[in-house]
């Protein structure tokens, strides 16, 4: 088995940078939207209601059948490594959208008062109070989402995206442990050290909330 | 039932003219009229949800009136910009709402960072206001989950009066304190207000507080106004509603 990995390990390091490269690109997508998606919702009640309800809807499909059904799509069929994107971006976005929703959500109601009480407005509700208290909340979504892209981008190998899934689908045809694993085991370890690192910033960003 | 000789002189800082307001069907406050003078302690006295919280948030608009006007400096709070009414206004509240994430500096130094202040006339602004509320310098660091309910509760006065507002509102400042510390609070309120002389509104519904603190007294009932009194003036209304609040007291051979 060893040897096997240290036969193969350029393959192996090159795949997990690709697999990296998809998780880590969908991840940023999936926070440069899903974050202030969470604030709009947390300001609009009627909005909030579609886009948690949108966003869990997609998260519903499985994820073999969301690349099939982004295959026919004009523009993202074109290039597999964009599709997977798309579809990870899609994946990771309710628990980004719901924990910023929630973070600031459950700010105690007589902080908020007093903020805008002393005369803050909208925006310097926001920064100054509602995004640092909920700082570590938004986090633990991101920490979710990117634990559950390294695993769902493993089917990307299934639309020709590449990462440590071909390792893993090539496996399965040849009935091959060993190739199977060389895919499946640095995925659970990216899986691991992802979801070690942003715990520890997320433990960095917590603030008494009381 | 009436304004003391000297107040009356001078035009009210803040007026309520026949005040009313409503949510869907429910009527929260009712024809609220009174007015409240520079200097002066106003206590809104009244049990709970007899309206005296949402009377108080007319004036920093919080809420704005649904029927009637209510004025500030002679300008009704519609007409402000809230954002500049409300750093007018110092706004404690019970619990202080101290922000949990920024230390006792930090929270004192609220307003003056949003008025943009010199960074080191806040700091001055801050050692000065920890001096007057009596906290020591060295909780300036110190969060807010790190301090005492007393201390906290000095921290949320100190925020107030950060950017030296002519007006102090404050909603049930001292109620979640135990006896002994709010009665030192107390205190050191009476004393701070005959140095400062703002021009303060105070809810309570703790009848010896309002007699201890207040210039006079404006009691609510029911979304309605009762009366406004002075001390004397309360403890010798026949009126019905104020036997109400005397009567304990008095049955509790208490003395007021």
């Amino acid at each position: 088995m060893l040897d096997f990995f240290i036969k193969n390990r350029g393959q192996i390091a090159s795949l997990t940078l690709e697999h990296l490269w998809l998780v880590g690109i969908a991840i940023g997508i999936a926070v440069l939207v899903g974050v202030p998606l969470g604030i709009v919702v947390s300001r609009n009640q009627w909005l909030r209601k579609s886009v948690l309800g949108g966003t869990n809807v997609l998260q519903t499909i499985p994820s073999l059948a969301l690349f099939g059904f982004l295959l026919p799509a004009p523009w993202l069929g074109a290039r597999a490594d964009r599709l997977a994107i798309v579809a990870l971006v899609l994946y990771a976005l309710l628990p980004i959208v719901r924990n910023t929703y929630t973070g600031i959500a459950a700010i105690d109601p007589a902080v908020k008062e007093a903020a805008i009480g002393m005369g803050m407005t909208d925006s310097e509700l926001l920064m100054q109070v509602e995004l640092p208290l909920s700082a570590s909340f938004m986090l633990a979504g991101v920490r979710i989402a990117t634990v559950t892209a390294v695993g769902v981008a493993t089917i990307a190998a299934a639309v020709g995206a590449g990462g440590l899934g071909e390792l893993i689908f090539r496996g399965v045809a040849m009935v091959n442990n060993q190739l199977i694993l060389a895919g499946a085991i640095p995925a659970a370890l990216l899986a691991i050290v992802a979801d070690v690192v942003l715990g520890a910033i997320e433990n960095r960003l917590r603030v008494p909330r009381k | 039932m009436s304004n003391t000789d000297e107040s009356s002189k001078s035009s009210p800082v803040i007026e309520f003219r026949e005040v009313g307001y409503r949510i869907a069907n429910q009527i929260l406050l009712k024809d609220i009229s009174f007015s409240a003078f520079a200097g002066e302690t106003l206590v809104l006295l009244g049990r709970s949800g007899a309206g005296k919280t949402t009377a108080l948030k007319l004036i920093n608009r919080l809420l704005t009136p649904t029927h009637g006007e209510v004025d500030v400096n002679g300008r009704s709070t519609t007409s402000w910009n809230p954002i500049l009414l409300r750093r007018s206004i110092g706004w404690v509240i019970q619990e202080s709402g101290l922000f949990p994430h920024y230390s006792v500096e930090g929270n004192i130094a609220v307003v003056p960072k949003l008025e943009r202040w010199p960074q080191d006339r806040v700091n001055a602004r801050i050692s000065e206001l920890m001096h007057i509320v009596g906290l020591e310098s060295n909780l300036r660091g110190r969060y807010p989950h790190q301090l005492s309910g007393g201390q906290r509760q000095r921290v949320g006065v100190a925020r107030a009066l950060a950017a030296d507002p002519v007006i102090l509102l404050m909603d049930e400042p001292f109620g979640a304190l135990d006896p002994i510390t709010r009665a030192d609070l107390q205190r050191e309120f009476l004393a701070l207000q005959r140095r400062l002389r703002k021009t303060v509104v105070i809810v309570t519904h703790d009848l010896r507080e309002a007699l201890l603190l207040g210039t006079r007294i404006a009691l609510f009932d029911s979304g309605k106004l009762a009366g406004v009194f002075t001390a004397q003036e309360f403890a010798n209304s026949q009126d019905a509603r104020v036997r109400e609040y005397v009567t304990p007291f008095r049955e509790a051979a208490l003395p007021i």
